[in-house]
């Protein structure tokens, strides 16, 4: 008696060389590496070259080399190496690459054919900022308010309806007071029609005052927090680029809170300055008089200005401005119907529509620009003194011709390729007025402490590990050692199943690793102390396996889905850190009811299984 | 080898008197102390900002102090962190500085004493996140029980149940009145550590139901009394084994694991302790003074599932 049908030890053998496979990628480590991507699409022949060319200037050799999508990773030997490649490479691109410090998976090719990758490491283990940024939702309605209300300014206007007075109302909605109440009615139907997310209602206060309530639907107000929300991603998106970071995370967190990480940044301050920077856009006619070269070489007409394009073309562009970005309520990429070419659309607010409209009707034929600006605030060091510097950085994002004059929506077309479109319209969004936002939660790891984090708890999993080894051999003798196999293969089990998730390992996980290491031994504990107590009975050794075995299942079951039922609520109600210690505990509980029963059965089985035994060794 | 003699009969619900006392005295002084002491909450809850550093050679904490107190972080709290180089250093939310900038200028005020400083760690959290986070953390400790309360109510009976949650409540609070005993930093991961309790501890307790359950159906002639105490006894090698073994590795974390996990592992091993006395004094005490018998597991017999075994 006490034997396994073949299928479970196939079953098990199967389990066992995936886990160790899943889990192999993690003894290889990462090697120091940096990203090359591009943000003007493809990464080509002529990047590498160039990329070489600035490397062998300065005598540094790479590993490998690898490309990706807009990206070209470049390994190296050590960080210092890899310090020095950065900048090198950094001084040869144009700007219109980012090149960041990274970390790439030194897994074996055949291992990276099977898609075993190792796990991530959290912030508090290699290093990095983690922000929590909010958007100030009502300072985003109260702008939409107020767009409204000189959109409605606009429109009454123009349809010849008097009104006294139009303003945002403090407590929400846009407040009108009209003349009479003749026009109050023949404007209400004229307002509805034309902005079908605004309610209006009248308001009758007293004799002689005229007053309508305009309220924004609900619809509108959420998809307007929905717009501040995706602006400001987009934003953050564009200047986190501009770090340098490999591997940044941006996401959204409930209805108005973004998480930033950042992983390896040090400089915080630098990083919020840069976050934190304001863009605006401005859109201008570009000097076709004059010549750009005279201008280059020192002679700039008074009445213009010499920018360079993200590609670092020089372009005169006149003084004069026609619109600024707070005027922009959507831009989006897509495709011109005409032309079948890759267009942006850009819609403006009324204010807008009737400045552009004026602005844009003598200019039908010649060429538009549209400057991007970012004010930035950084802090430097001057005279042993720290000032805190605003610098202005400008750069043209568009030249296209206007083929007819400009209102409310118009499209720029004639661009190189879909991607170009779809940074266009992402330079134009986050130019355009946005919600501001306020860092409520910083977290950094610096990265000495994040090594000893790694190291510290690596230690703590062996030792913790080792002791609980060596006792249950003394404790148990040989169903000891059945016991140590599966704990074994429980923790590779875990770290397996963590790389295949691509899980993010933390410290937190790390502690949720070394509790289930000391947890896991209970079912076996439970089992034996069964089979031990079956022995006194009086039962025979093959029966005492049995019983152990077959009693201690339910025990186990319902203890085990007491404690999986704690932690999927750590789970759910767990941020960042306490989620990671969920994960690797429900994990470890999950997988230790395989290891401890199935696999410590088997064993025993394969030992005792099938013959005559006169004492078991427990 | 054994730890534990199995065929020993102690009387431990015979001392449950005894225990209940205890139990009350330890839960009003843990009370007392939660009133009065109240427990160090860290940033993760009251917001503020931690700024961990770590100096070039012992750190002077009175020059720190100084330092701070002449700058605009008076009132700064600052310790020393597991080494004498390193530093801790902890604000209370500032209102007048915009919060963000806190930290870096805190780095800044400290670098102008001249010693090569190396910033290891920050964490800024809002007020308002902090106040979200006990909101959330309260909930989830509920949220936790009372899916026990559910589960153990289905799967035994509520009585059992009942037992099962005075037993937690009562892990809950003294591991709660240990912090603010010691005046340990009670963050986030403490109170992980604490839900992690309410699991270690209730396998704990179910082990022990388990066994009352099954033991009912066995021991036909003994009062409920009997069948508790012996159902005890009967578990008390595996409770001890297992708590050794938890205890085992806790201790690995807590000497070896650095510093941020001090708090996680010191909870853990309170509770990991406080739990398996309250399966053994608190959890079937109680189940036994609500009135269980023979007649309530009845049910669940009718079911007839997974007892091949019964005589």
């Amino acid at each position: 008696m006490n034997r396994y049908p073949l299928w479970k030890y196939i079953l098990i053998s199967i389990v066992t060389v995936l886990s160790v496979l899943y889990a192999l990628p993690n003894l290889y480590g990462k090697d120091p590496a940096v990203q090359i991507s591009s943000s003007r699409g493809q990464v080509t022949e002529l990047t590498l070259f160039e990329v070489e060319a600035a490397l062998d200037d300065e005598g540094i050799e790479f590993d490998a080399i690898e490309y990706g999508l807009n990206t070209m990773i470049l390994r190296f030997s050590d960080e210092e190496i890899q310090l020095r490649a950065r900048d090198a490479i950094r001084a040869a691109l144009n700007n219109s690459y980012s090149v960041a410090l990274n970390l790439a998976p030194a897994t074996p090719d055949w291992l990276a054919m099977l898609g075993a990758e190792p796990m991530f490491l959290g912030l508090d283990l290699r290093g990095g900022v983690n922000f929590l940024l909010e958007v100030d939702m009502d300072a985003a309605i109260t702008k939409a308010e107020e767009r409204y209300v000189s959109d409605l300014r606009t429109l009454l206007r123009d349809e010849g309806i008097r009104y006294r007075t139009i303003n945002r109302d403090d407590d929400g909605g846009v407040l009108i007071r009209f003349r009479d109440a003749e026009s109050r009615s023949q404007a209400i139907p004229i307002i509805e029609t034309n902005y079908l997310e605004l309610t209006v209602s009248e308001i009758n206060e007293g004799s002689g005052d005229f007053a309508a309530m305009v309220l924004i639907s609900d619809g509108a107000i959420s998809e307007t927090r929905i717009n501040a929300l995706q602006q400001n991603i987009v934003t953050l998106r564009k200047r986190v680029n501009e770090l340098g970071v490999a591997e940044p995370v941006i996401q959204q967190q409930g209805q108005e809170r973004i998480v930033v990480q950042l992983p390896g940044v040090q400089d915080t301050a630098r990083a919020k300055e840069i976050l934190g920077a304001t863009a605006t856009l401005e859109f201008r006619m570009v000097d076709m008089e004059n010549d750009v070269q005279s201008a280059i070489d020192g002679r700039v007409p008074p009445s213009s200005r010499l920018y360079y394009s993200r590609d670092g073309i020089p372009l005169l562009i006149k003084r004069q401005l026609m619109l600024t970005g707070d005027y922009i309520i959507g831009a989006a990429s897509g495709i011109d119907a005409l032309s079948g070419g890759p267009n942006v659309s850009i819609t403006l607010d009324g204010r807008g529509e009737r400045m552009f409209r004026q602005a844009t009707a003598d200019e039908v034929g010649k060429n538009m620009a549209i400057i991007f600006i970012e004010n930035k605030t950084e802090t430097v060091e001057e005279n042993g003194e720290l000032v805190r510097k605003s610098e202005i950085v400008e750069e043209v994002i568009s030249n296209a011709t206007i083929l007819e004059q400009l209102g409310k929506r118009f499209q720029i077309t004639g661009l190189d390729s879909p991607q170009e479109a779809r940074n266009l319209a992402l330079l134009l969004r986050a130019g355009a007025l946005a919600a501001p936002v306020e860092i409520i939660e910083e977290r950094t790891v610096g990265p000495s402490l994040g090594q000893e984090n790694i190291n510290q708890g690596f230690l703590s999993v062996m030792i913790g590990f080792l002791l609980v080894l060596v006792f249950m051999l003394v404790y148990y003798k040989v169903f000891g050692i059945a016991a140590n196999i599966a704990l074994t293969l429980n923790l590779v089990l875990i770290i397996s199943l963590l790389s295949l998730l691509q899980a993010t390992l933390t410290l937190p996980g790390i502690a949720g690793i070394v509790l289930t290491v000391g947890m896991a031994v209970d079912a076996n504990v439970l089992i034996y102390e069964r089979i031990r107590e079956e022995l006194k009975n009086g039962n025979s050794p093959h029966a005492s396996i049995h019983a152990g075995y077959e009693k201690a299942f339910s025990t186990i079951f319902d203890a085990n889905i007491t404690t999986l039922i704690a932690s999927l609520v750590l789970f759910s109600f767990g941020t960042g850190p306490i989620k990671g210690f969920a994960v690797t505990l429900s994990l470890g509980i999950v997988c230790s009811m395989f290891t401890a029963i199935v696999v410590t059965r088997a064993i025993i089985n394969l030992i005792y299984g099938g013959r005559r035994i006169q004492a078991l060794a427990i | 080898m054994e730890l534990f003699n199995r065929d020993s009969t102690i009387n431990f619900l015979g001392h449950r008197k005894l225990a209940a006392i205890f139990s009350g005295i330890l839960i009003l002084a843990s009370i007392l102390l939660l009133f009065v002491n109240g427990l160090n909450f860290g940033v993760d809850f009251t917001g503020g900002t931690i700024v961990e550093l770590r100096y070039e050679n012992a750190a002077n904490l009175e020059e720190i102090r100084g330092i701070l107190n002449n700058s605009e972080f008076d009132g700064a709290v600052v310790q020393n962190y597991g080494s004498a180089n390193e530093v801790l250093i902890r604000l209370a939310p500032i209102e007048e500085l915009n919060s963000s900038q806190i930290s870096s200028q805190v780095t800044r005020v400290l670098s102008q004493s001249g010693q090569s400083i190396e910033l290891r760690r920050i964490e800024f959290v809002g007020a308002q996140v902090g106040e979200e986070l006990t909101e959330s953390g309260s909930l989830a400790m509920l949220f936790a029980l009372f899916g026990i309360l559910i589960y153990v109510a289905i799967r035994f009976q509520t009585r059992f149940s009942l037992g099962a949650i005075v037993a937690l409540v009562h892990d809950i609070i003294l591991t709660l009145g240990f912090f603010a005993l010691i005046q340990m930093d009670f963050d986030l991961s403490v109170l992980a550590a604490i839900l992690a309790v309410i699991g270690y501890s209730l396998n704990d307790t179910i082990v022990v139901f388990d066994r009352i359950r099954e033991n009912f159906r066995k021991m036909r002639n003994s009062t409920p009394f009997e069948v508790c105490n012996t159902s005890i006894n009967q578990t008390m090698s595996r409770t001890i084994i297992t708590g050794l073994t938890t205890l085992l590795v806790l201790f690995a974390l807590f000497f070896l694991g650095g510093e941020t996990i001090h708090g996680f592992a010191m909870a853990l091993i309170v509770g990991v302790i406080v739990g398996t006395y309250s399966s053994i004094f608190v959890a079937s005490p109680v189940t036994l003074a609500l009135g269980i018998s023979r007649q309530d597991l009845m049910p669940v017999e009718k079911e007839g599932e997974e007892l091949p075994d019964r005589p």
